[in-house]
């Protein structure tokens, strides 16, 4: 039940720092989200929603870092002996 | 999806598989805490992709499993007064008591109301002022920011009739009383990383250097379980012991500042039982002192705990890793999602259900979904 969605603020509206939302988009479906607890969050950010509240605003640098990663790990495993190599 | 489904891509996930092949020289048992985690794992087939050295041992991470029974009770007596509202995430309803669920307690003509957010319940008081609307507030550390906001915006209206049925949990106890089972085959965790976004790396050092468990803070879609396996066994391998992070997209060392300052507004640790886990010291949250007149306990009576008696299942030891769903003697002949006799296949994160869904009709990873 921990599950957190990913999507896509599409505006904000509100002051009081408890109350404040963004419109959010899921692939195509459109949902009020409170932002109290992202309170860096921006238009055109991607947030994490669980039940109702964004909890994380996604870093798009770190979301890359697994690929990166990969391609680390393909290099090595082409050396990769029988017994494999310690990355 | 963006940022969901590149990270389901089939070709990358047999890449990190033949990594950790490569990696892997003993036999080593993890556990994946969140039960989001493990209902991936078995639906993708993560587990079937890795060498047969590593053993994936499902952990306690779904709330709605380990709620106590006498909640249970406690939320269909509360839905079943006059007057009551009682609202509940819809995972809830399908839990048995000790006699029945809530679903039934709606079949009865209790007025059960699912909601989707615990604001929902706020909303639905402001509009039955004359009504109790009782929340059923579960979840782990994810869910506690939440709900603590249902409990905030209550009182900054005054509201009189809104209340919490307050059964919260808290994971890194629950962590420490697996490793110090007399069962225990846990060496290395892939902690649960939603609970992490929240409450951040800091209370898993401990625990790491204690009992000598690399601790990964892990994502929940293929390719972070690959890779949080990858680091993990990694460090097994060259004997560390570190608390590393696999989902920094979404998870950073401090945490949510925002959210634990309205959580330790609202909440309390207090001790708590775990369904089939029995009592754990700290393991849980109460409403703090300021927030005590929207306790649903003191409004229509302390809950009592008493025994599990789980008879021939044994999710108790499924929740602690010891044993696999196949093990239980009922599963899939006494016990299924649409007739369950224990927690762990009431909900669609319970080890139990998610083998049931899917084993045998094993998805390959890159499926869609
Ligand atoms: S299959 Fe059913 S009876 Fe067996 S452990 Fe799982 S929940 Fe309990």
């Amino acid at each position: 039940m921990c599950l957190a969605v990913p999507g896509r603020v599409l505006d904000l509206s509100g002051d009081d720092p408890l109350t404040r939302v963004g419109r959010v988009d899921f692939g195509g479906v459109v949902q009020e989200i409170n932002l109290a607890f992202a309170p860096e969050a921006d238009v055109g950010d991607y947030v994490l929603v669980h039940v109702g509240f964004a909890i994380a605003v996604i870093d798009e640098v770190e979301a890359g870092r697994i690929f990166a990663h990969l391609d680390e790990i393909g290099e090595l495993a082409e050396f990769a002996g029988p017994l494999g190599a310690q990355p | 999806m963006k940022f969901r489904d590149e990270y389901r891509d089939g070709a990358a996930a047999r890449r990190l598989a033949d990594a950790i092949a490569h990696t892997v020289t003993r036999p080593w048992t993890l556990m994946e805490v969140c039960g989001g985690q493990t209902h991936a794992i078995v639906r993708f087939g993560i587990d079937v992709l890795l060498p047969s050295d590593i053993t994936l041992a499902h952990g306690p991470g779904c709330p709605v499993c380990v709620t106590p029974v006498e909640y249970v009770d406690k939320a269909i007596e509360i839905a079943e007064r006059e007057g009551v509202i009682l609202c509940s995430f819809g995972d809830m309803l399908r839990v048995p008591g000790a006699d029945g669920d809530l679903f039934a307690a709606k079949s009865r003509g209790a007025d059960v109301r699912v909601v989707y957010s615990p604001l929902d319940a706020v909303v639905i008081a402001r509009g039955n002022p004359s009504r109790q609307v009782v929340f059923f507030a579960v979840g782990f550390e994810t869910t506690a920011p939440a709900n603590a906001m249902a409990a905030v915006q209550a009182r900054r209206e005054g509201m009189t009739n809104f209340s919490m049925l307050v059964s919260h949990v808290l994971v890194p106890p629950a962590m420490r009383a697996v490793l110090e089972g007399p069962g225990n085959r846990v060496q290395g965790f892939l902690a649960a990383g939603h609970v992490c976004t929240i409450m951040g790396l800091a209370e898993y050092q401990p625990i790491a250097a204690r009992y000598g468990v690399p601790i990964v803070a892990t994502g929940f879609e293929p390719l972070d379980i690959l890779e949080g396996v990858y680091l993990c066994i990694r460090q097994l391998e060259a004997g560390r012991a570190e608390v590393e992070n696999q989902y920094a997209r979404a998870v950073s060392p401090g945490g949510n500042r925002a959210a634990q300052a309205l959580m330790a507004e609202v909440f309390r640790v207090i001790p708590r039982r775990w369904r089939g886990m029995g009592d754990i010291a700290d393991s849980g949250l109460g409403l703090a002192g300021a927030y005590s007149d929207f306790d649903a306990e003191r409004r229509f009576g302390a809950v009592d705990a008493g025994d599990d008696a789980l008879g021939e299942c044994i999710s108790g030891q499924v929740l602690r890793g010891e044993r696999k769903p196949p093990d239980c003697s009922a599963f899939g002949v006494r016990c299924t999602p649409e007739r369950p006799m224990g927690v762990t296949m009431v909900s669609s994160e319970g080890a139990c259900a998610a083998y049931f869904r899917y084993r045998g009709v094993t998805a390959a990873v890159g499926g869609g979904g």
